[in-house]
């Protein structure tokens, strides 16, 4: 596996007659694109399995009963204004302004954790009101699709916490850049993944 | 807009400075006011218009394709950097397999009259 990465990165040194650091952080955001491919297979995988059983509700509510249209509508603005956010901390990374760049990454991940808070609010109304995990296949196929994109998002903020603190101790250097980047790449990615699911799941639910 | 992006990128590579990332505020900003206007969209079309069901389908995939595609060039650069792009090569090999994926097996399960 290192011997991979070596390999790719003397190659493409020699290609481009660059800085081998600064090439080797390159190699790790091309890596990271292809985890994200990676990534859209298993979303592909639980949409496909939801796609096909979202008819089959065994006699318990369906989706135009659950869904509550100001909750997810609510989910999908702040997740993508917290998208754009974090975009606007890569734009102040690449000004060197650290101290924007760790405000903008909060701003980043109090929106996050409001998209999670919400997200958790609306599986517990819903298992309150006998819509369980257990309840039909279509609830199965609904919790593991939705469940998995919130704990990307769980996941991603406790990353985003952890650079923060990196941020604060090293300043931007050329491997906290990187790590920037990287994550912004993983949360634009979650974004776009939950369109997906506001416009399958939930307005083809609701509908 | 996305040219701009890639003049950009242009510039980065003439200077010989970092070449990640050199999307601007105005792209940002307008990459957000897009996809707004592309969330609001669908909203409307299943809520406030009688369309039939067949064409509502139609157009919120198309709106949130469209999304993507805005998101992908004013958010994740997928233009940007030097060399090959191999990251746009391994995308378009994902949503090829995603494609079969979902739509092989909404096919394929609509022949199968116990599960359906």
């Amino acid at each position: 596996m290192q011997h991979a990465i070596d390999n790719g990165h003397s190659q493409h040194a020699a290609g481009s007659h660059d800085h081998g650091h600064h090439d080797q952080e390159s190699m790790k955001v091309l890596g990271f694109w292809i985890f994200l491919v990676t990534d859209c297979l298993l979303f592909g995988t639980l949409f496909a399995t939801y796609v096909v059983l979202k008819g089959h509700v065994d006699g318990g509510p369906t989706g135009k009963e659950l869904f509550e249209i100001p909750g997810f509508v609510a989910e999908t603005f702040i997740l993508l204004t917290s998208s754009f956010t974090s975009g606007l901390a890569v734009l102040a990374m690449n000004k060197g302004k650290v101290n924007q760049l760790i405000g903008w990454l909060i701003v980043t991940a109090v929106l996050g954790a409001s998209f999670v808070g919400l997200e958790i609010n609306e599986f517990v109304n819903m298992v309150n009101e006998g819509a369980k995990i257990s309840t039909s296949a279509f609830l199965t196929a609904f919790f593991t699709l939705v469940g998995t994109h919130g704990l990307h998002v769980s996941v991603g903020l406790i990353w985003m916490i952890g650079l923060m603190v990196q941020l604060k101790m090293r300043g931007i250097t050329p491997v906290t850049r990187r790590k920037i980047t990287v994550i912004s790449l993983y949360w634009h990615f979650l974004d776009v993944v939950w369109i997906f699911l506001f416009t399958i799941v939930y307005l083809m639910g609701v509908m | 807009m996305s040219q701009h992006s890639a003049g950009a990128a242009g510039h980065g590579h003439g200077h010989h400075e970092e070449h990640e990332d050199h999307g601007s505020l105005k792209a940002y900003v307008i990459g957000f006011i897009i996809s707004i206007v592309l969330t609001v969209i669908p909203l409307l079309v299943v809520f406030q218009t009688s369309m039939n069901k067949t064409g509502v389908i139609i157009t919120i995939i198309t709106m949130a394709v469209i999304q993507l595609i805005v998101q992908l060039f004013f958010f994740m650069h997928i233009r940007e950097g030097e060399g090959p792009k191999y990251n746009v090569m391994a995308l378009i090999v994902g949503l090829f397999i995603v494609v079969v994926i979902v739509a092989g097996s909404v096919w394929i399960m609509s022949f199968n009259s116990v599960v359906q």
